[in-house]
């Protein structure tokens, strides 16, 4: 599997995500700058976390507006798989790659703590490798991770299937709506998730419930 | 030279918790009856040139492609 991670200016989980893709892919993965107009053919381009741009204006509103996103952009119309992690997912929110947006948590507090996932939906090439319904652990660490769409945005989501992860047990740590921790696409190939799956795939992180979705992206690309 | 002041809201049904933080610290300095404070941005721009029917249609621009988030806020323009 050939993937690539986006590193801008201010993001910090870019080396995590490299070293989770490494060891699950068994290939290190290329680097994006901001400044890039073209990406190399890869099967997933990663969008990691952090404070890109220093989350100035909006979080994610700079990156969305850089050169790169353009070519991401265009990867993702051609069906490359695309993942935003965190401040990844603000990104392509603010991109209009996904629906809505993300707002400071309900408790104005930054959240770094542990929760529960419920997988929503088991048929997208990121989480064959769960159940539906399965409940796995992952971390999260962010101030503005309160997911928000206007009624009828929430609606079509919900009726399409496209809410792949939500805030389990009670774990809800942002106020999102309907406890909704991750959206994908229409088209399916393009998915935003706030919590990080990448720091949790080994026995050094306490578990590995996160290797699931990086062995789905894995199987479906390997099969392709 | 053309002065801009571009506000930036919250639309209504967005929730703001931040606003309603204020509105606790201003009822713990004993101001009563604020029934809601909503908080926003203003942006103040000084452009080149001096037609203002451009200028509005450039700042409209503006805030539609990166000074709002129009899934969540609303804008307004006000030329000097």
């Amino acid at each position: 599997m050939k993937s690539a991670v986006v590193q801008l200016p201010g993001l910090n989980r870019d080396r995590d995500m490299i070293a989770a893709l490494t060891k699950i892919s068994g290939t290190a993965p290329i680097t994006v700058w901001q400044t890039e107009t073209e990406i190399p053919d890869v099967d997933l381009i990663v969008i990691p976390g952090g404070f890109s741009y220093g989350d100035y204006l909006r979080c994610g509103a700079i990156a969305a507006r850089m050169p790169v996103m353009q070519a991401i952009k265009a990867k993702a119309e051609q069906g490359v798989k695309v993942l935003g992690v965190c401040n990844g997912f603000q990104i392509l929110l603010e991109a209009g790659m996904l629906p809505g947006a993300l707002m400071r948590n309900a408790s104005l507090k930054f959240v770094c703590r542990e929760i529960k996932l419920e997988v929503a939906n088991d048929e997208t090439d990121f989480t064959r490798a769960y159940a539906k319904g399965q409940i796995i652990r992952c971390p999260v660490a962010h101030h503005d991770g309160n997911y928000f769409a206007d009624a009828e945005t929430l609606a079509a989501i919900e009726g399409n299937g496209q809410v792949v992860f939500r805030y389990a047990e009670g774990t809800n740590p942002n106020g999102s709506l309907n406890d909704i921790a991750g959206v994908i696409n229409t088209k399916g190939n393009v998915l935003g998730m706030m919590p990080h799956p990448e720091n949790l795939i080994e026995a050094a992180h306490g578990g590995n419930d996160g290797r699931g979705l990086f062995a789905s992206a894995l199987d479906v690309i390997a099969a392709a | 030279m053309i002065k801009a002041r571009v506000t930036v809201t919250l639309k209504n049904g967005v929730l703001d918790p931040q606003g309603k933080a204020i509105e606790g610290a201003l009822g713990a300095l004993g101001f009563d009856g604020v029934n809601q404070i909503r908080q926003g941005k203003v942006f103040d721009l000084t452009l080149d040139g001096t037609d203002k029917a451009a200028a509005e249609e450039s700042l409209k621009a503006m805030c539609e492609k990166l000074l709002a988030n129009t899934v969540i806020e609303n804008y307004a323009i006000s030329i000097a």
